[in-house]
């Protein structure tokens, strides 16, 4: 069983402990305790159940590379599934339960799947997809379903408050062990900008377990004094609890930082994204060590010999009370030696090499520790734990030699460099055969628009795997990142460590090498997953030869953990399988995040009420104060309709389309795009813009204009005022202000740059109210100031003035078919003007309306609303509108376009007004069918229906639509089978688009 | 006039640091070339400031002018003066191509004051504000909609963004000057 010890622990501290419960069940740490380390303490090594075959599952690892321990972290607002606990600090009060299991983690009926084992193989979801379609509904579906998924899906939204942080240095250091303080050391040396991230919360990473001396120091004492030396750098930042998560092009790196992990509720951040643009990258991401594959290596108990000596060095905790340790090279003799230094029982330790003659073997035996070379597990005995193992040649095929009972095994197959940040974006790697580990090319990095390196790896990262070649190649690294990155060359030397001899390290991909079926059925290469040794093998035979390919087929390394125990050993597996050197097979693509970071971090601030800008005009708040139903048109909200109390929306809609073609109504306008054009080639320029002529338009007039894509489609439309000689303003639809706006610079900035035109987009400079309605020249004469009369401002024409006391545009233009003036007046006293309207026309019977009464207004006098009769795939020539496209003009955007043989097509649907037989109103969006069916079988269609609603004015339902020949079909009656389900058909007949005041008598008068 | 009022009208928070809408302010657009006599000339005469660099925001006796594009300045001024330098510019400038248009009530301005005025701004801007110093601005971004920020000291930021949005940028700032948010210190 494990155990926390007597003594020892070198981060925490005794005198403070944790509570904390596992599955209900009250447990203890201290600080400084992860989660594993704690839970092992309390000797609950069983976290868990795998995904495919839910077998038991312990801690293998004590960091990052941790493929079982995930639990479902926190309650109510704060759960989350599926977190590592090798990575997580033990907090007061902390919560969790363990995943993938049921009923109970001790006894789980889904593990039945492990002895369905050989009817779930590699590929087994692919092959499902082979068996008719009926198998997979009634059969695998429901399956896969049962037993896919680990943690569980929060129920609650998350409390906890995120937020992003942009950064700019010249040097960013990824990792904070001995590797990265020395890059720091380097680069903080030569005056450059430095900001160095560690994922935990300590510094020195693992080099103060594995011990050694440094420039006469013990590791810990050199760590603390470079610690000093960084924090008195003002140009070094140091931040602990930071993983760089990615790294991007153009030196862009994401750092994840758990600020409040182990600290909730506590009013800061949880996590913190830091958004960073550097010059120079050095990855000091360390080293993972590998497993071995030997039967049974999944038995909780068997851990990576370097996690069984964290455990023991830096949290006091045992694993088990004898442990046997199993190796292919010198350094897990240091586990051997850890764990006979605290007091703990290393009844053999397998070494797979033929000899074992380094000085740490001897210093093994020094101890009286049996060491047997030449030896191999042939099978780990246990369910959900160890209890033994059996002993073999590594070079024969697992005859077992001698049963040895033990409560762990600490395995080594090797160090592979962390390699993810510096292939992230492009570095390329070379397979080392001395160290059998794939290790970044420094003469292939990533490369930035300069074609320069832009990351540097350092340490382990780099390969280096004694102390001494670390602290040099780190130094190095640090050196000539702040080279690149500006800084003055570093004279001062940098840290030493002795060089230690070592016995070369043999690669062992399996154990023992002979191992028949049976056995390679019961190694495991990733946990989480359930890919096995023999998977591999038979994705191999059944014709897999590429790596990604065999990692899908498999899910190898597909697991939250991204494969980064499995990997090496699974293409090694696949090389051998394929018979082919492994750099042959190459790795898998190594992607961002290194680790999962939360989608809170991702987010950032955008949630709640800042999710999305919301626009607002100067009335916004009276309209929320009326209680205005508001609808969203693009970022703006605007009022669809103002209910009284007892009404519904659709009463309210009525009575504000009556009262304003009655009386008087007011609409909030200010949303309107209103952009300024001006130049001396503004004339050329609004001429190209729009299908009609522009130039020509006299100062003080105004015309509704349309505006098409290079391809002819229909794509915004608005009345244009000529102000002066050279200014022109356009008034554009509420969503499409900023898109035209844009098309227009890019027009001006992309093709015609020699052009003298300038574009303003001052939409937000001006409220904008239509004063709308028979009354609406009364109010504004009540009011006082200019002279609205229709002699001195026409129909189609602008004037500015004052309307009271309010400096004012009025624009004579009408939406409605009524009288209208639509006047503009300064963004800042809109609610004034707003609220003076109101009062003034309260005997005039004013009442505010909304865009519902605004679109049933222009759809009774047949205008047309961009959104409803267009929807990119409709032309001005569609609807009627021949009359605003110029003859004239040589060019403008989109003539060529409609002039092809599809646009001219007398087939093309066309516009035309629809009243029902009944008076009904038409379903919106509905089909118009023709005689016979298509090559499909399916009802030929002649049409559709694009706006269609009750006019409240003519007591019956109006609508428009696009329909084949439509104009030259006036008076026919054309069906519109309902899908509603009662199987009915709409009869409407084909009329004039226009159902209200045909002359335009009402808005010109 | 008396009626006018600012988005926000004024509204305030403490966190951190402290961010308040600053009311209404002139703001003039003109774009023209930037290195004509001219226009050094029609800035001069309506702020009393020198032309802006790239980047960078001069102050004058009267407003300052802010470098926004390689043909785009922005230029700050009394409210109440607003219309009447539109005026006097655009005459100033009738020999050339330019366009000089009034956009006060079209934006809203903010201040960020406090020792971490440009932490709290770096958490929703791009821009790098560890350089930023009086007499820089930067045209930008704030998390989802477009803003500019310049220093008026070393303590006190100023942020203007689009008026319709003035809510949104509130609120944003709030949220980065929440009290815990600190990231240094």
């Amino acid at each position: 069983m494990s155990t926390r010890l007597a003594q020892g622990g070198r981060l925490i501290d005794r005198s403070k402990p944790k509570n904390f419960t596992f599955n209900g069940k009250r447990m203890k740490g201290y600080e400084g305790d992860t989660l594993a380390a704690a839970l092992l303490g309390e000797n609950q090594m069983l976290v868990g159940r795998s995904f495919k075959y839910h077998r038991p599952r312990g801690i293998v690892a004590s960091g990052a590379e941790e493929p079982n321990a995930l639990v479902n972290m926190g309650q109510g607002g704060r759960f989350e599934p599926n977190q590592r606990v090798t990575t997580t600090e033990l907090f007061d009060g902390l919560t969790c339960t363990s995943q993938n299991h049921w009923p109970s983690l001790e006894f789980d009926v889904g593990v039945v799947n492990n002895y369905a084992a050989r009817f779930l193989p590699a590929g087994f979801y692919y092959k499902t997809f082979m068996a008719p379609a009926a198998a997979w509904k009634h059969v695998f579906e429901p399956i896969v379903r049962q037993s896919a998924g680990l943690g569980k899906v929060p129920t609650e939204a998350d409390v906890d408050r995120y937020e992003h942080f942009y950064y700019h240095t010249d040097v960013v250091v990824i990792g904070g062990g001995v590797a990265g303080l020395a890059a720091a050391l380097a680069a903080g040396r030569s005056g450059a900008k430095v900001l160095v991230m560690e994922q935990t919360h300590h510094w020195g990473g693992r080099a103060p377990v594995d011990g050694g001396e440094i420039d006469g120091q013990s590791v810990e004492d050199w760590i603390a004094a470079t610690l000093a030396e960084l924090e008195g750098m003002e140009n070094v930042t140091l931040r602990t609890r930071m993983m760089g998560s990615g790294v991007y092009d153009h030196g862009y790196v994401l750092g994840y930082e758990r600020v409040a992990d182990h600290t909730p509720g506590d009013g800061r951040p949880r996590h913190r994204l830091w958004r960073i643009r550097t010059k120079q990258i050095v990855t000091a991401t360390g080293a993972i060590e590998r497993p071995l594959s030997f039967a049974g290596n999944d038995i909780p108990g068997v851990m990576l010999a370097s996690a069984v000596r964290d455990y023991v060095v830096n949290w006091g905790v045992s694993i088990g009370d004898r442990t046997v340790v199993v190796t292919n090279n010198d350094d897990a003799y240091r586990t051997a030696l850890a764990l006979k230094e605290a007091g703990l029982e290393v009844p053999v330790i397998l070494d797979a090499r033929d000899e074992a003659t380094g000085p740490l073997a001897e210093a093994a035996r020094d101890a009286g520790i049996r060491v047997e070379p030449g030896r191999a597990i042939a099978k780990v005995n246990g369910g959900k734990r160890v209890t033994g193992v059996s002993i073999c040649l590594q070079a024969g095929e697992g005859a077992a030699l001698e049963e040895i009972p033990c409560d762990a095994v600490a395995m080594s197959g090797g160090w592979s460099p962390v390699v993810h940040l510096w292939s992230h974006c492009g570095g390329k790697l070379i397979w080392d055969e001395a160290q059998a580990h794939f290790r970044p090319d420094p003469d292939r990095a990533p490369t930035g628009h300069d074609g320069e390196a832009f990351v540097v790896t350092a340490g382990a990262a780099s390969g280096a795997m004694s102390l001494a070649d670390t602290l040099e190649n780190a130094y190095e690294a640090g050196k000539t990142a702040a080279k690149a990155a500006g800084g003055k060359a570093v004279r001062k030397a940098g840290p030493k460590a002795e060089a230690e001899e070592a016995q070369p390290m043999a690669p062992v991909w399996i154990m023992p090498q002979g191992a028949g079926p049976q056995k390679r059925m019961k190694m495991w290469l990733d946990y989480q997953n359930d890919v096995k040794v023999s998977d591999v093998q038979l994705a191999a035979r059944e014709g897999y030869e590429s790596v990604e390919h065999t990692k899908r087929y498999t899910t190898l390394g597909m697991a939250t953990d991204q494969g980064k125990l499995s990997n090496i050993n699974g293409l090694a597996v696949l090389s051998d399988a394929l018979g082919q050197p492994i750099p042959a097979t190459g790795t898998t693509t190594f992607r961002p995040p290194y680790t999962p970071i939360s989608f809170g971090a991702i987010a950032g601030e955008a949630r709640h009420e800042i999710f999305q800008p919301i626009r607002r005009t100067p009335m916004h708040q009276w309209h929320e104060e009326a209680g205005a139903y508001m609808e969203p048109v693009g970022h703006w909200r605007r009022p669809y309709c103002y209910a009284k109390p007892g009404e519904t929306n659709e009463q309210a809609v009525h009575r504000e389309v009556l009262n304003t073609r009655e009386r008087l109504g007011l609409l909030d306008a200010s949303t309107l795009g209103k952009l300024i054009v001006k130049g001396p080639d503004a004339g050329k320029f609004m001429d190209m813009m729009y299908t009609n002529m522009m130039s020509t338009l006299a100062v003080g007039k105004c015309r509704y204009g349309l505006m098409c894509t290079e391809n002819g489609f229909l794509s915004d439309d608005g009345v244009v005022a000529r102000i002066d000689e050279d200014t022109w303003l356009c008034h554009t639809t509420s969503g499409g202000a900023d898109r035209i706006h844009a098309w227009m610079e890019e027009w001006l900035q992309t093709e015609w740059w020699d052009w003298k035109v300038y574009v303003a987009n001052v939409t937000e400079q001006f409220a904008q109210v239509a004063v709308v309605g028979p009354n609406a020249r009364k109010l504004l004469e009540k009011l006082g100031g200019m002279n609205v009369s229709k002699e001195t401002l026409p129909f189609m024409q602008w004037a500015d003035g004052k309307i009271g006391d309010f400096d004012a545009r009025v624009y004579r233009i009408s939406f409605s078919g009524e009288l209208s003036y639509e006047i503009a007046v300064p963004a800042s006293q809109g609610r004034a003007f707003w609220d003076t309207l109101l009062e003034a026309g309260e005997e005039l019977g004013v009442m505010p309306y909304g865009t519902e009464c605004l679109h049933i207004m222009r759809a009774e006098k047949g205008f047309i609303m961009i959104g409803d009769e267009t929807d990119g795939t409709v032309i001005p020539q569609d609807l009627g509108l021949n009359w605003a496209i110029s003859k004239k003009k040589e060019d403008f955007l989109g003539k060529r376009a409609q002039l092809r043989s599809h646009m001219t097509d007398p087939a093309r649907w066309k516009l035309v007004g629809l009243e029902t037989l009944d008076g009904s109103v038409l379903p919106d969006g509905a089909y118009a069918v023709g005689e016979g069916d298509n090559v499909h079988g399916q009802r030929n269609m002649i049409g559709r229906v694009t706006s269609t609603y009750y006019s409240p004015t003519l007591k019956k339902g109006i609508a428009m639509g696009l329909i084949k020949h439509g104009p030259d079909r006036m008076g026919e009656v054309v069906d519109f089978p309902t899908v509603d389900g009662s199987n009915t058909v709409i009869k409407a007949r084909i009329c004039d688009p226009v159902f209200y005041d045909k002359d335009g008598e009402k808005q010109n008068v | 006039m008396s009626n006018a009022v600012s988005a926000l009208q004024g509204a305030s928070f403490d966190g951190y640091c402290k961010v308040e809408e600053a009311g209404l302010t002139g703001m003039i657009t003109l774009r023209g070339e930037l290195a004509s006599a001219g226009v050094a000339k029609a800035v001069k005469a309506v702020t009393g400031a020198a032309m802006p660099g790239q980047g960078q925001i001069t102050e004058g006796a009267k407003g300052r002018a802010g470098w926004m594009s390689p043909d785009e300045l922005l230029l700050i001024v009394d409210h109440a003066d607003a219309p009447a330098v539109v005026q006097a510019a655009s005459t100033s400038l009738a020999g050339e191509h330019a366009l000089v248009v009034n956009v006060s009530d079209a934006r809203a301005v903010f201040r960020v004051k406090g020792a971490a005025c440009r932490e709290v701004i770096a958490k929703l801007a791009p821009a790098d504000t560890s350089v930023m110093q009086p007499g820089m601005l930067r045209r930008t971004r704030i998390a989802q909609i477009p803003a500019a920020f310049y220093l008026e000291d070393d303590e006190t930021a100023v942020l203007v963004c689009f008026r319709s949005v003035a809510q949104y940028a509130f609120d944003l700032l709030k949220d980065a000057a929440k009290p815990g948010g600190e990231v240094f210190g």
